[in-house]
């Protein structure tokens, strides 16, 4: 997945990239301040905002704007939205939505979402009815519900805002878990710099709509190459 | 006093000896507005749903238009009806002024307005947010579609029964485009008038009886969809 020279623009612009590249199997973390543009930048990765202007690769591909194309590459991402939005049936039938979207038959369905269900923890849920979860299961069945179908690319916004701690572990170890064993790549946005540190492979921060840098966790929280970046990663406030 | 007594009393003799007028009467307004509000749903909803995903700002217009509809006196909407299958109007060709047909046509007139209204405000509050969910689980335009209109079943089922209520009780507009013909147009909002006027009492009441009842059971299911929509 690479983005080439994107904005985006509302009544202003609101984010510009110049470049920025996802390689296979690592897990970013964005960083950044509240409005900076994570959000922005999550839906723009998975063609759910069309940038104003600039190129989209996937697999070295351009990405044209025809709706098929777009619909047959989306459904290789899943995203988990900053307000997670169940649908108002079983936990099951949450989880199966995008198998059934992609027309696959019943009996691969329940094998999938059973297997699924099993490694994430959540069997004993399957019934439940997704309006009554508690915050964080409902976070995981969100998560297990964008996986389910085998995305390359998993993008979550803030999966873990407003969480106990119990449930940020949990998260953080389906989220590893799900890198691990499904090869999934994830872009992670998170304002918690403590959590990009925790889980993240490569780490984003940005600022006003711009890149401002973008390495290794550990350069980033060690050793930054801007100012800006060590200011925000130390919790000190940025202007 | 005493004929009120009368004419209660005389009501549910006729109500549970199932009277052969009282039945007719009843089983033609229902089969008249149940088939309205099939015609207006089918309509209504695919429309309040479209307008319901749109921002509020671009169908302000259109808003203001639907719900001055849904306000309209029902003899107003009765009156256009009316003018169109006259025999001067644009549809007096196909003769359908005072027939079941007609009545039909006016309840589909009123009752479209309300369904498509309440649709869209059901879906406004949270289906621009399914639908991104649902595109970005890979669903395609119409499972989205669908699973907007799913996610926001109680509150279009409200608008649903919230028409039939309307227009099952509503009295103006099947009167002038039905003309309450005996055994043909003749519905128990109508029948009332008209059994009230000739000193009938009891049919009058009796009819009033079972529209109080199509009533209290439309309510109750009004209320328990609402209940079982707040809790989710
Ligand atoms: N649909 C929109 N219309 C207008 N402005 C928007 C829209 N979405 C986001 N913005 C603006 O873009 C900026 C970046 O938002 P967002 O990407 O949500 O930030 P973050 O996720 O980093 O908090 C904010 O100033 C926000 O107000
Ligand atoms: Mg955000």
């Amino acid at each position: 997945m690479k983005l080439e020279n994107i904005n985006k623009e509302y009544d202003r612009e609101v984010l510009r990239v110049d470049s920025l590249e996802l390689n296979k199997g690592l897990i970013y973390g964005i960083i950044g301040p509240s409005g900076a543009g994570k959000s922005t930048l999550l839906r723009i990765i998975n063609l759910l905002t069309s940038p104003s202007q600039g190129a989209y690769y996937f697999h070295g591909q351009p990405i044209l704007k025809s709706s098929r194309e777009l619909i047959n590459l989306q459904r290789k991402m899943g995203l988990v939205f900053q307000k997670t939005l169940l649908f108002s049936d079983s936990v099951w039938n949450n989880v199966a939505y995008g198998l059934k979207a992609r027309g696959c038959c019943r009996e691969e369905i329940n094998d999938r979402v059973g297997l699924l269900l099993d490694q994430v923890g959540l069997s004993d849920l399957a019934k439940r009815r997704a309006d009554t979860l508690s915050g964080g299961e409902a976070q995981r069945v969100a998560i297990a519900r964008s996986v389910a179908y085998d995305p390359e690319l998993l993008l979550l916004d803030e999966p873990t805002a407003n969480l106990d701690p119990y449930n940020i572990e949990l998260i953080e170890e389906m989220i590893a878990t799900l890198n691990r064993e499904k090869d999934i790549t994830v872009v992670i946005v998170t304002h918690n710099v403590f959590q990009a540190r925790r889980i993240a492979d490569k780490v984003i921060f940005i600022d006003k709509g711009e890149i401002v840098e973008m390495g290794s966790a550990e350069k980033i929280f060690t050793d930054p190459e801007y100012e800006k970046t060590r200011l925000y990663v130390e919790g000190k406030v940025i202007s | 006093m005493l004929d009120l007594l009368d004419g209660l009393i005389e009501a549910f003799s006729l109500i549970i000896a199932l009277d052969p007028d009282l039945i007719q009467i009843v089983f033609l307004s229902l089969r008249v507005s149940l088939t309205a509000i099939i015609v207006s749903t089918l309509l209504a909803v695919p429309l309040g749903t479209l307008l319901g995903l749109k921002p509020e700002k671009k169908t302000r217009l259109f808003n203001k238009i639907i719900f001055t509809f849904m306000g309209m006196p029902p003899v107003v909407g009765g009156l256009i009806i009316y003018l169109l299958l006259s025999r001067m109007g644009p549809f007096g060709v196909l003769g359908l002024l005072y027939s079941p047909s007609a009545m039909i046509i006016a309840q589909v007139f009123l009752a479209t307005p309300i369904i498509t209204g309440l649709t869209m405000v059901g879906i406004r509050a949270k289906g621009s947010a399914v639908e991104e969910t649902a595109r970005s689980l890979g669903a395609g335009s119409y499972l989205a579609a669908w699973t907007v209109v799913r996610e926001a079943r109680f509150a279009i089922l409200g608008a649903v029964i919230t028409g039939f209520g309307r227009v099952i009780a509503e009295v103006g507009a099947v009167m002038l485009v039905g003309g309450n013909i005996a055994g043909r147009t003749r519905v128990m909002t109508t029948a009332i008038v008209l059994e009230t006027r000739k000193g009938n009492f009891e049919l009058a009441i009796g009819l009033g009886v079972i529209l109080l009842l199509l009533s209290f059971i439309i309510n109750s299911v009004l209320y328990n969809i609402q209940k079982g929509g707040k809790s989710n």
